[in-house]
């Protein structure tokens, strides 16, 4: 689990261009969006092609990432449950 | 307001007609232009439906007496066939056109054959096309096939950008630069914009329910319109009688996001707002407004929001007629611009398509079969974009 | 169209040059090789947060620092109005896009770059940006975009729908797109030194790019540069009489004559065929006239007009000639109006007409 949450930090720095943020700054239990690490509803459609291309996960409703992508916990939840 | 600005011709082709007449049977007939993709090539043609024009670019350039020598993309094609068609019903000559502008809109320019041809073109292969690809290109080729030798420009302003060609026109009219002016937008449906929308996950697989509850995104679609404009002094000249009268316009922005609107639509509430104020009318006076209504989520609900805000509690009949043509991008806002001047000429309301449940959140209802013999005074027609770029027009019936 | 005076109260302009610098003006031009002069970026982190610059690409970073600085200089905090001119809009978003959908066969796409190609980007940042609710149009006719955009903007404020307008052009370099105008034929192939372009003989020009911004309005504000006294266009002309003919209407409407103009700036290019017409009317009409180049400097591209109004203004407010840009000898007392000279393949014809505050 800590290994995918680990790979998982690295993949959403690359994929949504965190220049200034380094895995270690990301708390896995924080939200992504809003308060916490400041997320918008582009970077959730990034987030939806990560899991596709990466995980094989494929969220037909955007709507249903919400949940999904409330923080990198919930997200690593969320992929060992379907993979 | 100082300068009238009059509407002397119309011309149209999108998926529910290929001229002003069909089109105008179709609204009429509630026949849907929304349907299978046969033209573009692309790997998702069973995934979605689409309003495409059904003609090949081969069909097309004979419909616009075009050479093959003559190199253009689809988009120009689209955009030469509809403002021949205005023209010719503005009853203007081939002299006329030496003194007459061409204001055109377009979001993709040549990208209908730079999708197509991107490596060849590094390659140094059918270069002949990547000259097509800037907008400027577009509508240098629909000035050529006019015969427009004068004041010619683009615009470029996502899905409100033919709406800002006419209000640009009509500026240029009012400040005195032109005395007629060609206005209007085309866009060809591309693969750079089908998996644009299906990248944002805001496409519906099945034909588009703008203002349904259940609405699931919006469907592409084609097309071209163009108006001719023209001064007072203009018509004082030639005697002509004119269509309508551009009496409103206005251009806000809803600086909230980069592709949704904001909860409170502020965008859409100013530009409807600013475009009667400019008209020196009340929301009272309006007969009919053409909403944007795409069928996704943000913009209807917003979209209505905003109608529920200026008009209160009279609201005026309204539909979208996304559902008939799908979302032509640069042509749309000049596409309903013409779907306007036809409902204050024939005194009718197009329907909203597809509608089985309201939405829940507004009490507005939106129009859903055709009606006739309405007194159709003034029409607003909206059209917003990407960038929170808001437009509305707004188009009176003439004063005797 | 009223006549209502306007002027240039702020500006600022991201180049090939060190055009940012307040505290130099071209005594020392920068050397560029090559038929590709790119610019000479500022340092984003000082000026664009880092969650808003992820996503930005560089027309789009030049942009928004030009835009700020500009509205600083003239002291405005929210313009009433934005006006973008760009010849190809937002090319590497959109080179970027079109070729994931080529190499990822229609599958998986993000949607950032697409959100980020739309040519009116530049605009809808800048209205998020700086809150502004107001008109916001984007122009994109090839060597025309920023006089179009221009003529809006005076229409706005003539018109009385602004009063403090942002106008800005620009356009951006990208690695294919540069390929693309080399196999086009559109770029001189051995091109040496930029400084050299008007003495190379082959044909074809070099590629540049640049974010020029201004802030125009009716109020002449202590930071003013310049007064925008005309901006017209010329079609087709039928031949030199007929070109000339025009540029003396011009002059003539506002009560002057060529001996009035203190400095003519052209936009000569390094193609023998595009500079003809330049030099022909240098030779007979502006014989006698101070005369300036300045695509050496941004190198050439479709908003590139955008740089020689950000140098005329400069000259103005400074009263000073950079020697770097001189095409003459000809020697010059005060500076009270410049002409602009800008065309296209003899076609489409501009003329900015830039006075003393």
């Amino acid at each position: 689990m800590n290994e995918l949450i680990d790979k998982l930090k690295g993949e959403i720095i690359e994929q949504l261009n965190l220049e200034d943020i380094e895995p270690e700054d990301i708390d896995a239990a924080d939200p992504l969006f809003g308060d916490g690490l400041g997320l918008d509803s582009i970077d959730a459609l990034e987030l939806i092609v990560l899991l596709e291309k990466e995980y094989g996960l494929k969220i037909d409703d955007p709507k249903k990432g919400k949940e999904i992508f409330h923080s990198i916990n919930t997200l690593a939840e969320y992929i060992q449950k379907n993979q | 307001m100082s300068e009238r600005v009059f509407v002397t011709g119309i011309g149209t082709i999108s998926a529910i007609g290929n001229d002003i007449e069909s089109t105008f049977h179709s609204l009429l007939d509630s026949k849907s232009g929304v349907g299978p993709i046969r033209h573009l090539k692309t790997k998702h043609s069973n995934d979605f439906v689409a309003g495409e024009v059904n003609h090949s670019n081969e069909e097309l350039r004979m419909m616009a007496g075009l050479s093959e020598d003559f190199i253009c993309t689809r988009t120009a094609l689209l955009g030469i066939i509809a403002a021949r068609e205005a023209v010719k019903n503005a009853g203007l000559s081939n002299l006329d056109m030496e003194t007459t502008g061409l204001i055109s809109a377009t979001t993709i320019g040549g990208m209908d054959k730079s999708e197509i041809h991107y490596h060849d073109y590094i390659q140094g292969d059918n270069l002949e096309y990547a000259k097509t690809h800037p907008c400027g290109d577009n509508t240098e080729k629909i000035a050529e096939a006019l015969g427009i030798t004068g004041f010619s420009t683009t615009i470029s302003t996502a899905c409100s950008s033919s709406a800002n060609a006419i209000m640009f026109g009509a500026r240029m009219i009012k400040s005195g630069q032109l005395d007629r002016v060609v206005v209007g937008g085309t866009d060809a449906l591309s693969k750079f914009t089908l998996n644009g929308f299906n990248s944002l996950m805001i496409l519906d697989k099945e034909p588009c329910k703008p203002f349904d509850e259940n609405r699931k995104g919006l469907n592409l679609g084609e097309g071209a319109a163009y108006l001719v404009l023209e001064s007072a002094n203009a018509i004082d000249l030639t005697g002509k009688t004119p269509l309508c009268e551009v009496t409103g316009y206005a251009n806000a922005n809803d600086a909230f996001h980069q592709t949704a609107s904001s909860p409170t639509g502020e965008g859409p509430f100013l530009s409807m707002k600013r475009a009667l104020e400019k008209a020196g009318l009340s929301p009272g006076d309006i007969s009919y407004i053409n909403a944007h209504g795409t069928g996704t989520d943000n913009n209807d609900m917003t979209e209505g929001l905003a109608i529920q805000r200026l008009f209160g509690e009279y609201v005026p009949k309204f539909s979208s007629t996304k559902a008939f043509t799908g979302h032509t991008l640069g042509a749309a806002g000049a596409i309903e611009a013409i779907i306007s001047i036809l409902a204050i000429m024939n005194g009718f309301v197009p329907p909203s398509l597809n509608i089985k449940t309201p939405v829940s959140d507004h009490y507005i209802r939106p129009q859903k079969e055709a009606l006739l013999n309405q007194v159709i005074e003034h029409v607003l027609s909206n059209s917003f974009g990407f960038g929170g770029n808001d437009s509305s027009l707004l188009f009176s019936k003439l004063r005797k | 169209m009223k006549t209502t005076n306007i002027y240039i109260n702020g500006m600022a302009c991201i180049s090939p040059q060190e055009s940012l610098d307040k505290s130099q003006f071209l005594e020392v031009a920068i050397e560029h090789t090559g038929n590709q002069l790119s610019c000479i970026e500022p340092k984003y982190k000082d000026f664009i947060p880092p969650m808003q610059a992820r996503r930005m690409s560089r027309i789009l970073k030049m942009c928004n620092v030009a835009a700020q600085i500009s509205l600083k200089d003239a002291g405005v905090e929210k313009p009433d109005a934005i006006e973008i001119a760009t010849g190809l809009g937002c090319m590497a978003d959109s080179e970027k896009f079109l070729k994931s959908i080529i190499d990822n066969g229609e599958e998986m796409l993000t949607p950032t770059a697409f959100i980020q190609s739309t040519h009116n980007t530049i605009g809808g940042q800048l209205a998020l940006a700086l809150g502004v609710n107001n008109q916001n149009f984007t122009f994109s006719h090839n060597d025309l975009s920023f006089e179009h955009a221009l003529l809006d903007s005076l229409m706005l404020i003539r018109e009385n729908e602004a009063r403090n307008v942002l106008l800005g052009g620009a356009d951006e370099i990208t690695e294919n797109t540069h390929i693309i105008k080399e196999k086009l034929g559109l770029l001189k192939m051995n091109a040496g030194s930029n400084f050299d372009i008007l003495t190379d003989e082959t044909s074809g020009t070099i590629e540049g790019e640049g974010a020029s911004f201004f802030v125009l309005s009716p109020d002449k504000a202590n930071s003013c540069y310049g007064k925008l006294t005309d901006l017209s266009f010329g079609y087709k002309p039928t031949d030199m009489a007929d070109l000339e003919k025009g540029i003396i209407k011009l002059l003539s409407k506002h009560n002057l004559k060529i001996e009035d103009l203190s400095l003519v700036i052209s936009g000569y290019n390094g193609d023998q065929q595009n500079d003809e017409i330049f030099k022909t009317l240098g030779a007979r009409l502006f014989k006698s006239t101070p005369q300036a180049y300045y695509k050496h400097l941004c190198g050439d591209y479709m908003t590139s007009s955008a740089f020689s109004l950000w140098l005329a203004a400069r000259i103005m407010k400074e009263q000073k000639i950079p020697k770097i840009i001189n095409l003459n000898e000809i020697g010059q007392g005060p500076i009270n109006h410049i002409f602009i000279h800008n065309q296209a393949s003899n076609n489409n014809h501009s003329f900015i007409l830039l006075s003393k505050c």
